[in-house]
C-alpha cells in the first residue's frame, strides 16, 4: 500500500485478521479489479436487485405495527371516518400504520411502491435479456432462476396486498379462493385448509403472513444471491463493439467506477422510491374500507402485475362441465385463464433456452450479446407473446376502458376473444419483417457506407449521394452478426440402407430450425465490407476539401479484431452434422 | 493505443506506461478526454459539486428529524396538483428521499467526471472444467461407491431409498389439521357447508343497512351505477315490508339471525353465503324464475355471491334487470331465473325463495336449493 492514512492502518489490520482466518485476500486480489461491462440496459436488472432490497427493508420496519390477525377490533384512531367501526386488526393496525405512525404511511407506501417496482423491473429485465439471447449458454441456469423470481414476486406482491384486510384485498382473496376451489377432485378441501373452513375464516391473515414475511422473501432472496453468483463467476455479456469479442469482457473495473456507478445506482433507486412514496398516494385502504364478505367497491383493480390474469379470467368464456352420474364439476372458466394459461405462460418461459437450443443445434457459449435484429424469429416470438400478454392485460381493465371511451363491456370481451388469437400471430410476421428490414439495412450500410443525405454535384454535371464509411464502432456492432444455416434434412437411411431410427425427431428439428434460420440477411464477406466502405470512404473525399480524407487503413485495423472471431468460424449446421454422424 | 493508467497525465489518451494490475486496456479505442481530464480548474468543479452534492444530503437527513419532530401526524397541507395531502408524509418523503437520492447522485458524477473513464479488458476463460478435474471427480465417486458398498449391499440401498422416500409424509400428515371443525362445522364435509346456508324457512330478511333504491338509477347514457357505501339509516337491520322496496329498487340483505350467529361463531363465515338482494321489478316484467311463486308481488331475492369466483355483486340495473359482477362482469338477468346473460360465470344466480309472515314481512320459504358462490367439484 502506498498512502497509509491512520484508518487505512485498521483497516489493513483487519483484513490481515480476516485473511488469516478465511484467506479472503485471494478472493479480493482476483476480484476487485473484475471488469464489468456498461450498457444502460444492464441497469433494470439493478433496479429490480435494488428495489428489493428497499422491499426488505420496509417490510421489516412494517413488522414492528403490523398485526396480522382478523380477531375484530372497533376502529379507535385519528382517521375520522372510520372512527368507531368495527374491522379486523390486521386493518386497524395498518391503518394505525398510516395515520398514527409518524413515517407509517411513507413506509407503507414505499414498500408497495418498491414491490411494484421490483416486478416491473424484473419484467424489463427479463425482456432485455430474452431479446438479446443473454440466456443462450453458459447461461440458461440464470434464465431459470429468473423465471421463479418473476413466478415468486407475484406472490410476494399478491400475499402481500392481501394482507391489511381492506375491502380491495378481501376481494382478492375471494377470487384466489374461487380459483383454489375449481380444481378437479382436491380443490374444495385444499380452500379448506388453506383458510382453516369456509370464506374467510378468521386464519388466514396470519397464515399468509409467515408466507409473506419469511417464506416468500427467503426463496427470494436465495434465489437471488445463486442468480448474482452465478453471474459474477460467468461474467456479465457484454453487446458487440470494437475490441469486444466472445472471449473477453470490455469495461470498467469493479474497483472504483463500478462500485461508484452500481453503488450510487442504489442510493438513486432507494431515494427515487423514497420520494414517491412521499409524495404519491399507492393503496389508500382507508377509502376502500374493512373487509366484509358480502361487500365490494365497484372497479375493483388488481395491482397491475395480477391484471393480466384478473384479464384472462375476464376474457374466458364461461364453460364449465359437469360429469353426468357422478356430478363432479370442472370449471373451464376458471381453469384454464387462472391455472393452465399462467401455466402455459410460466413453462414455455422457463424452457424457452433449451428449446431454441435443440432447435438451432448451437452448443457454443454466448457471450456477445444478439441485436434483436438478427434473431428475427427470437425476436418475433417474443413480440408475440408480450402482445398476448399486453391483450389479457387490457382485458383486466376492460371497465375502466369501457368507461373512459364509453364502449359496451361486452364489445370490449369480444374484440379481446378475437384479438388474443388473431393479433399474436400478426405481431410476429410484422416483427419478423421489421428485423429483416433492419438487417438488409445494415448490410447496405456496410457495402455502401452510410448515406450521409449530402447531394453533390459531380464536375461532368451527375449528381450522386455521398456515402461516408461507417465508424469503426459500427462496423464491429454490425458485423458481429453470425449467420446460421438451418440444419440440413436427415436421411432416411444411412448409405448402407440402414433405417435412420431418429428420422421423425430430426425431421421436426429441422423443420423448425428453418423456421428459426430461414430468413435472413446474410452479412457480406469480409472483402465485399472492406471494399464497400473503401468506396464510401472514396466517395466522401470526393468532397474535400469539406471533409479530409479518411484514413482508409482503419477498416485494415479491425479486420484482425472483429470480423473474424475465432469461435465463430464454424457454423452449427457443421456441428451438427458431426453429431449425427456420430 | 489508450491507455488508463494516467488518463490526467496523458490527455489525449495515448502513452506507453504499462497497464495496471489486474486487467489490461482495450487495444485501437480512441478515448476523447474529459474536461476534467485535461482542465485542473474543471476537476476542482467537479469535485465542489460531488461534495455539495454530499453535503446537501447531510442537510436533507437533519431537515427529515426536524419535520419528524415538528409536524403534527394529523395536519394536512394543500400542494397544486397533489391536493389535500398529509403534511408529515409528504415532508418526511422529500427529506429522506433527497438525501438518500443525493448520495447517489454525488457518487454517480464523482465516477463520471473524476475517475478514469477508459475501458479496460479481461478474459474469459469457458465454463467448462479441465479434464483433469472432471477425471479426478470421477474417481473420488468411483471411489466413495466401491467403499460405502452402495452397489454390493443391496438390502442397504433399498431400505434407504424405502425410508428417504416415506419420512417426510409425518410432515404432511400433519398438514390435515389446518381445519380444524367447529361446534358449528363438526361431522359436515366442505361440500355440505358449501351447500347450505343460514337460510331456512320462515327466517326473516333484514335490511343490511345498504338501502340502495334510489341509487340504482341509471344514467342517461344507460350505464350502470354502483352501489352506494354509506348506509340508509331508515332501514338498517330492520325486517322488510314489501311496501318498503318501490319497483325499480333494491335492498341488500340478510338473515335476521346472522349477527347473533356471527357473533356467536366469531366469523364472517355465514355472511359470506347467506348475503342476498332483494329487486322489485313489476310483476309481468318477470319472465321466469327458478320455481313458482318464488317472487312476492314482484320482489325477488338473489344471492348476492357471484357464481364465477365468488365476487360479491353490486351493480344492478334497473331498466335492463341486469346484475353485474364488478369483478369480471359476469352479466345476469334477474327477470329471467338470474341466468347468465354475459360474461364467465357459468351457473345463474341462485334464488331463494320467498313469502311473507303473519305479521307481513318479508321472510325466506326455505334455505336456497343449489349451493351459493363459485363452484368446486362436488358441486354437481
Ligand atoms: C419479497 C418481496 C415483497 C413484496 C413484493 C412485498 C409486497 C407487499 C405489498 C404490495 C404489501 C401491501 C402494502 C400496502 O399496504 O399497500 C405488503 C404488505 C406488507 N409486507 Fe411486504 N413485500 C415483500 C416482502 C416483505 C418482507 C421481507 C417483509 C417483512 C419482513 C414484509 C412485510 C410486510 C408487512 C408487515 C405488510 C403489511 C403492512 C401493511 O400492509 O400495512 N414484506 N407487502
Ligand atoms: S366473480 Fe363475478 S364475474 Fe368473476
Amino acid at each position: 500500500m502506498t498512502t497509509t492514512s491512520p484508518v487505512e492502518k485498521v483497516g489493513g489490520a483487519t483484513a490481515t485478521y480476516v485473511d488469516q482466518r478465511v484467506g479472503s485476500n485471494k478472493f479480493l486480489s482476483r476480484n476487485l479489479g473484475k471488469v464489468f461491462p456498461d450498457h444502460w440496459s444492464f441497469m433494470l436488472g439493478e433496479i429490480a436487485l435494488y428495489s428489493f432490497i428497499v422491499v426488505l427493508l420496509t417490510g421489516v420496519f412494517l413488522t414492528l405495527w403490523f398485526k396480522p390477525s382478523m380477531a375484530e377490533v372497533v376502529y379507535d384512531g385519528s382517521y375520522v371516518p372510520l372512527k368507531g367501526v368495527l374491522m379486523s386488526e390486521a386493518y386497524d393496525s395498518a391503518l394505525n400504520i398510516s395515520f398514527d405512525v409518524r413515517g407509517g404511511l411513507l413506509l407503507r407506501q414505499m414498500h408497495h411502491w418498491s414491490a411494484l417496482i421490483f416486478i416491473a423491473a424484473m419484467a424489463v429485465h427479463m425482456f432485455r435479456v430474452f431479446f438479446t439471447g443473454a440466456f443462450r449458454k453458459p447461461r440458461e441456469f440464470n434464465w431459470l432462476i429468473g423465471v421463479g423470481l418473476t413466478t415468486f414476486g407475484l406472490l410476494a406482491g399478491f400475499s402481500g396486498y392481501s394482507l391489511p384486510d381492506d375491502l380491495l384485498s378481501g376481494t382478492g382473496l375471494q377470487i384466489a379462493r374461487g380459483i383454489v376451489q375449481a380444481v378437479p377432485v382436491v380443490g374444495t378441501w385444499a380452500a379448506f385448509l388453506l383458510f382453516d373452513g369456509e370464506f374467510p375464516g378468521t386464519e388466514f391473515i396470519s397464515r399468509l403472513y409467515g408466507v409473506h414475511i419469511l417464506l416468500i422473501p427467503g426463496l427470494i432472496l436465495a434465489l437471488v444471491t445463486i442468480h448474482l453468483m452465478l453471474v459474477w463467476t460467468q461474467k456479465h455479456t457484454q453487446f458487440p463493439g470494437p475490441g469486444r469479442t466472445n472471449d473477453n469482457v470490455v469495461g470498467y473495473p469493479l474497483l472504483p467506477v463500478y462500485m461508484a456507478k452500481a453503488g450510487g445506482f442504489f442510493f438513486i433507486v432507494f431515494g427515487i422510491i423514497a420520494l414517491v412514496g412521499g409524495l404519491v398516494t399507492v393503496n389508500p385502504i382507508w377509502i376502500f374500507g374493512p373487509y366484509m364478505p358480502d361487500q365490494v367497491s365497484a372497479g375493483s383493480q388488481p395491482d397491475w402485475y395480477i391484471g393480466f390474469l384478473d384479464g384472462a379470467l375476464r376474457t374466458m368464456p364461461n364453460w364449465e362441465s359437469v360429469i353426468p352420474g357422478v356430478g363432479w364439476t370442472i370449471s373451464w372458466n376458471i381453469l384454464i385463464p387462472a391455472l393452465v394459461i399462467p401455466g402455459i405462460i410460466f413453462t414455455l418461459l422457463g424452457l424457452y433456452p433449451f428449446i431454441e437450443a435443440w432447435v438451432t443445434g448451437d452448443k457454443r457459449e454466448h457471450n456477445l450479446l444478439d441485436r434483436p435484429r438478427n434473431a428475427p424469429t427470437r425476436t418475433a416470438l417474443g413480440m408475440m407473446a408480450i402482445s398476448f400478454y399486453v391483450l389479457l392485460w387490457v382485458g383486466g381493465a376492460n371497465d375502466i376502458i369501457a368507461v373512459a371511451f364509453d364502449l359496451s363491456i361486452n364489445s370490449i370481451i369480444w374484440f379481446l376473444r378475437i384479438t388474443l388469437i388473431v393479433v399474436p400471430p400478426l405481431v410476429f410476421v410484422v416483427t419478423r419483417r421489421t428485423c429483416l428490414g433492419l438487417q438488409r439495412r445494415d448490410r447496405e450500410k456496410l457495402l455502401h457506407g452510410y448515406e450521409s443525405g449530402r447531394i453533390l454535384r459531380l464536375p461532368h454535371g451527375e449528381f450522386i449521394e455521398v456515402h461516408q464509411p461507417l465508424s469503426e464502432k459500427d462496423i464491429a456492432v454490425i458485423t458481429a452478426k453470425h449467420d446460421y444455416a438451418p440444419l440440413p434434412a436427415p436421411d432416411k437411411a444411412d448409405v448402407d440402407g440402414v433405417r435412420n431410427k431418429r428420422y421423425r425427431a430430426q425431421m421436426l428439428r429441422h423443420q423448425l430450425s428453418e423456421f428459426f434460420y430461414g430468413v435472413n440477411v446474410p452479412k457480406p464477406s469480409a472483402a465485399e465490407i472492406e471494399a464497400g466502405q473503401h468506396h464510401a470512404a472514396h466517395d466522401a473525399a470526393i468532397e474535400a476539401p469539406l471533409h479530409e480524407y479518411e484514413d482508409a487503413d482503419q477498416i485494415h485495423t479491425f479486420h484482425g479484431g472483429v470480423l473474424h472471431h475465432p469461435g465463430m468460424a464454424e457454423t452449427n449446421a457443421e456441428q451438427l452434422q458431426q453429431e449425427q454422424r456420430s | 493505443m489508450s491507455d488508463l493508467t494516467t488518463p490526467q497525465g496523458n490527455p489525449d489518451g495515448h502513452g506507453s506506461a504499462p497497464a495496471k494490475l489486474g486487467y489490461s486496456p482495450v487495444a485501437d479505442i480512441p478515448h476523447k478526454p474529459r474536461a476534467t481530464d485535461t482542465d485542473p480548474k474543471a476537476a476542482r468543479r467537479a469535485e465542489r459539486q460531488v461534495a455539495s452534492m454530499f453535503l446537501l444530503s447531510m442537510l436533507f437527513v437533519v431537515l427529515f428529524v426536524v419535520a419528524y419532530v415538528a409536524i403534527d401526524k394529523t395536519s394536512v397541507v394543500y400542494i397544486p396538483v397533489m391536493g389535500e395531502v398529509g403534511a408529515s408524509n409528504v415532508a418526511l418523503g422529500f427529506t429522506m428521499g433527497m438525501a438518500i437520492l443525493l448520495i447517489g447522485t454525488a457518487a454517480i458524477q464523482w465516477a463520471k467526471k473524476l475517475m478514469p473513464d477508459v475501458e479496460v479488458v479481461q478474459q474469459r476463460h469457458d465454463m467448462v472444467s479441465p479434464k483433469r478435474a472432471t477425471l479426478e471427480a470421477e474417481a473420488n465417486y468411483e471411489r466413495g461407491k466401491e467403499e460405502s458398498g452402495f452397489v454390493r449391499f443391496r438390502l442397504i440401498r433399498r431400505t434407504l431409498i424405502g425410508a428417504m422416500v416415506l419420512f417426510p409424509i409425518p410432515l404432511v400428515v400433519m398438514l390435515r389439521d389446518l381445519w380444524t371443525p367447529t361446534e358449528y362445522t363438526e361431522g359436515k364435509s366442505p361440500a355440505d357447508l358449501l351447500s347450505t346456508t343460514l337460510w331456512t324457512g320462515g327466517m326473516r330478511i333484514v335490511a343490511d343497512g345498504t338501502y340502495q333504491g334510489e341509487h340504482s338509477e341509471t344514467d342517461s347514457g344507460g350505464e350502470i351505477t354502483g352501489e352506494p357505501v354509506s348506509p340508509d339509516d331508515s332501514l338498517a337491520h330492520r325486517p322488510i315490508r314489501p311496501e318498503d322496496l318501490p319497483v325499480g329498487g333494491l335492498i341488500a340483505a340478510i338473515p335476521l339471525d346472522l349477527p347473533e350467529v356471527e357473533h356467536a361463531e366469531g366469523n364472517l363465515n355465514a355472511r359470506g353465503k347467506a348475503a342476498i338482494i332483494l329487486v322489485r321489478m313489476e310483476p309481468d316484467e318477470i319472465r321466469s324464475q327458478q320455481g313458482t311463486g318464488w317472487d312476492v308481488e314482484g320482489i325477488l331475492a338473489y344471492s348476492k355471491i357471484c357464481t364465477h369466483v365468488g365476487c360479491p355483486i353490486a351493480l344492478y340495473e334497473q331498466r335492463t334487470h341486469h346484475l353485474l359482477c364488478p369483478c369480471h362482469q359476469s352479466t345476469f338477468d334477474l327477470a329471467d331465473s338470474g341466468n347468465v346473460v354475459f360474461g364467465p360465470a357459468a351457473r345463474r344466480m341462485p334464488q331463494l325463495p320467498i313469502g311473507v309472515d303473519e305479521e307481513g314481512y318479508l321472510v325466506a320459504l326455505s334455505d336456497f336449493e343449489e349451493p351459493v358462490g363459485p363452484s368446486f367439484w362436488e358441486r354437481g
